[in-house]
């Protein structure tokens, strides 16, 4: 009976291919722009996995698409941590995209215990959503974190520079923000095959 | 049924085993005065190679030279039984050490929270294996006859009616006699207890003190034995002493498991939990390290409390060897379990958040661990505090503010610089000192960057950027 297996997490998963076009999966975590949602394989952010965002500068767009899904995760009663931000989140504008600050916590650390911090967070499986900036971050440390959020069953955003997109990474989603035109562009997504046109970031 | 009594046969050397990582070395406890040293206690691998209790030092060491030895101290025997004493007080509220290396408590009252008594039992001595004492434990009517038959039985349940059959085969010798009564006794030919209590009565007072026909009746239950209860003390203060120099927290390690668990179940004999505690390091000749370690909440469970304070621990530095290790607690707050949810949505949830920040603050220190709050204030750099909120924040106006704020403005190059939305005047703080006149703008970069930058009013030094619309 172990080789039983759903056949929606087999079609959900992008491996079995039907011949007959199928109305696009529903993510439990939608990004927040329906261009994007329309073609990720998942519907909307990978579950249970590490989401990189590739980013040149900042002050693009980068917090944008993940704030609508923090805002759903923190009214759930979901905790949200930002290990070792690059800078202060203002409240004012956390609170106005719908977060719950209550349900915010940051952790300030330097970076080689900052890997570890949002290891732990993730594995724990306490938290809606972990977010980081790892800025020496190699392979390995990077397959760490998938495997702790798959263990925790929790959603990691990662924000890392714009030339990192030529490395491969272990993340199930990597998505570049560009800043003119204000776009993203879908890098690689597990169980799909990468939309090769960039989709335009509304309000940049 | 209504009496425990658990017998520790090898208290002290339990005690100093415990503490030790590998208890299976030859080890013998020493005392006697500095010109005789004798050999007080043995454990069996000393035994093995022929050590005996009552042989001076100096036999020994013609025997042998591979056993450690460690000094009888009556006073960590006493400290044994009082911490033994704090871990039965959580299953009967009259514990009563009486005996020396026994424990006695009333269990009647306890048996329906504890369940039936194989159970309880078996639960006893799960505990005291955990924390490293043999025992044997007997249970009877009356705390007289619970220590005689526990000096000839383990595990033994004596219900009334069998107290009689029970006590009647015990040799006078382990009966719990005077010695001098127990000798005179056998020298007129008796041998097992019950033949002492088939004489008459008046014939024993005749010939003997009062004591024996009280113990007599005390093991019978026809005389109440009356007993000092033990009462928890209110701060837990525990120490090791370690017989080497120590240099690595590795070597630490294993007597802060101890420390912590013993913590653990003193705090569960007291139902409560502890919010602070010390440990201090012990040197030869500088001062005590002490190192604190602070939850947030109350707390008990002996791995979360080990793990915490092995956090702490392997971040001192210390100047010189440790020779002693210390655990103290003085705050000691009642414990409210943590609330679980039976329909947990998340069920892979295996680390609840309290205990994952207190994890994080072991490692990364005590402030790392922040929230966020919205405090009211026009000025930006004052607008947030690092703390979290109890209650919801009230709804702020939907003006446009940055998702990020730079902790300090920076001088902004306004070649390129495209305003879009502008100005916004904030005028503030003129009553604490951090008087501010600007006029905020949201500008574009030349990259593409959304930014919020100001300039102050009435100078002209330029466009200072303050935060990045992420």
């Amino acid at each position: 009976m172990g080789a039983v297996i759903a056949l929606d997490t087999l079609f959900n998963g992008g491996r079995v291919w039907k011949g007959r076009p199928a109305a696009p999966p529903s993510s439990v975590h939608p990004t927040g722009l329906a261009a994007l949602d329309a073609v990720l394989p998942t519907g909307g952010w990978p579950e249970a996995a590490l989401s990189e965002i590739l980013m040149a500068k900042e002050g693009v767009g980068e917090l944008q698409l993940v704030l609508p899904t923090l805002a759903r995760l923190s009214k759930a009663g979901e905790r949200i941590v930002l290990v070792a931000p690059p800078y202060t989140p203002y409240p004012h504008a956390w609170q106005n995209a719908g977060v719950d600050l209550r349900l915010l916590s940051v952790i300030q650390a330097e970076e080689r215990d900052a890997l570890w911090a949002v290891e732990q967070c993730l594995r724990s499986g306490s938290c809606g959503a972990v977010l980081c900036w790892p800025r020496k971050a190699d392979d390995r440390a990077l397959r760490r974190l998938q495997v702790a959020a798959e263990t925790g069953q929790t959603l990691a955003f990662a924000w890392r520079a714009l030339s990192e997109s030529v490395n491969s990474s272990p993340a199930a989603l990597r998505l570049a923000v560009e800043a003119k035109p204000a776009q993203v562009r879908v890098l690689k997504c597990r169980g799909g095959l990468a939309h090769p046109t960039p989709i335009a970031l509304a309000g940049h | 049924m209504r009496w425990v009594c658990i017998v520790f046969p090898q208290l002290a050397l339990d005690g100093v085993q415990r503490v030790h990582p590998e208890p299976d070395q030859p080890l013998a406890l020493l005392a006697g005065t500095p010109q005789r040293r004798v050999l007080q206690t043995v454990n069996d691998a000393a035994r093995a190679l022929g050590l005996r209790p009552g042989q001076s030092l100096t036999a020994a060491h013609a025997l042998t030279k591979t056993f450690a030895s460690v000094e009888y101290d009556p006073a960590e025997i006493e400290r044994h039984q009082q911490f033994l004493a704090a871990w039965a007080y959580q299953f009967s509220s009259q514990v009563s050490l009486y005996y020396p290396r026994a424990l006695l408590f009333e269990i009647e009252s306890s048996l329906g929270l504890f369940g039936p008594w194989p159970r309880f039992e078996a639960r006893l001595r799960q505990e005291l294996t955990e924390l490293g004492f043999r025992h044997r434990i007997v249970a009877a009517p009356n705390p007289a006859a619970a220590r005689v038959l526990a000096n000839f039985y383990d595990g033994v349940a004596v219900q009334d009616h069998g107290l009689l059959q029970a006590l009647a085969p015990l040799p006078i010798d382990r009966a719990g006699l005077d010695p001098q009564a127990a000798t005179a006794l056998s020298r007129m030919g008796l041998r097992r207890l019950a033949q002492v209590q088939a004489l008459p009565r008046h014939t024993l007072a005749r010939r003997f003190d009062a004591d024996l026909l009280k113990h007599l009746d005390a093991l019978t239950g026809q005389r109440p034995l009356a007993l000092a209860f033990y009462q928890p003390p209110d701060r837990f203060d525990v120490r090791i002493e370690l017989n080497f120099d120590v240099q690595s927290h590795q070597a630490l390690l294993f007597p802060l498991r101890r420390l912590t668990g013993d913590l653990s179940a003193f705090l569960c004999g007291r139902d409560s939990g502890v919010q602070r505690f010390d440990l201090h390091l012990e040197h030869a000749q500088a001062p005590d390290t002490v190192i604190k370690v602070g939850l947030l909440s109350a707390e008990r469970e002996p791995a979360m409390l080990f793990e915490l304070a092995r956090g702490r621990l392997e971040q001192v530095q210390v100047t010189s060897p440790v020779r002693g290790f210390r655990l103290v607690a003085q705050d000691l707050p009642v414990f409210v379990p943590q609330r679980q949810d039976l329909f947990d949505d998340r069920p892979q949830q295996t680390l609840p958040w309290e205990q994952l920040r207190e994890r994080l603050r072991a490692r990364l220190g005590d402030e790392a661990v922040q929230g966020l709050r919205f405090h009211a204030d026009h000025r930006p750099e004052c607008a947030w505090q690092a703390a979290s909120d109890k209650n919801l924040c009230p709804t702020l106006h939907k003006v446009q503010r940055p998702g990020w704020l730079l902790s300090e403005p920076t001088l902004l190059a306004e070649h390129g610089v495209n305003i879009l939305m502008g100005p916004e005047r904030i005028e503030s703080g003129w009553w604490d000192g951090a008087d501010i006149r600007r006029d905020y703008y949201l500008i574009q970069t030349r990259a593409g960057q959304q930014g919020w930058a100001f300039r102050n009013v009435g100078q002209s030094d330029g466009l200072w950027l303050q935060g990045w619309f992420a």
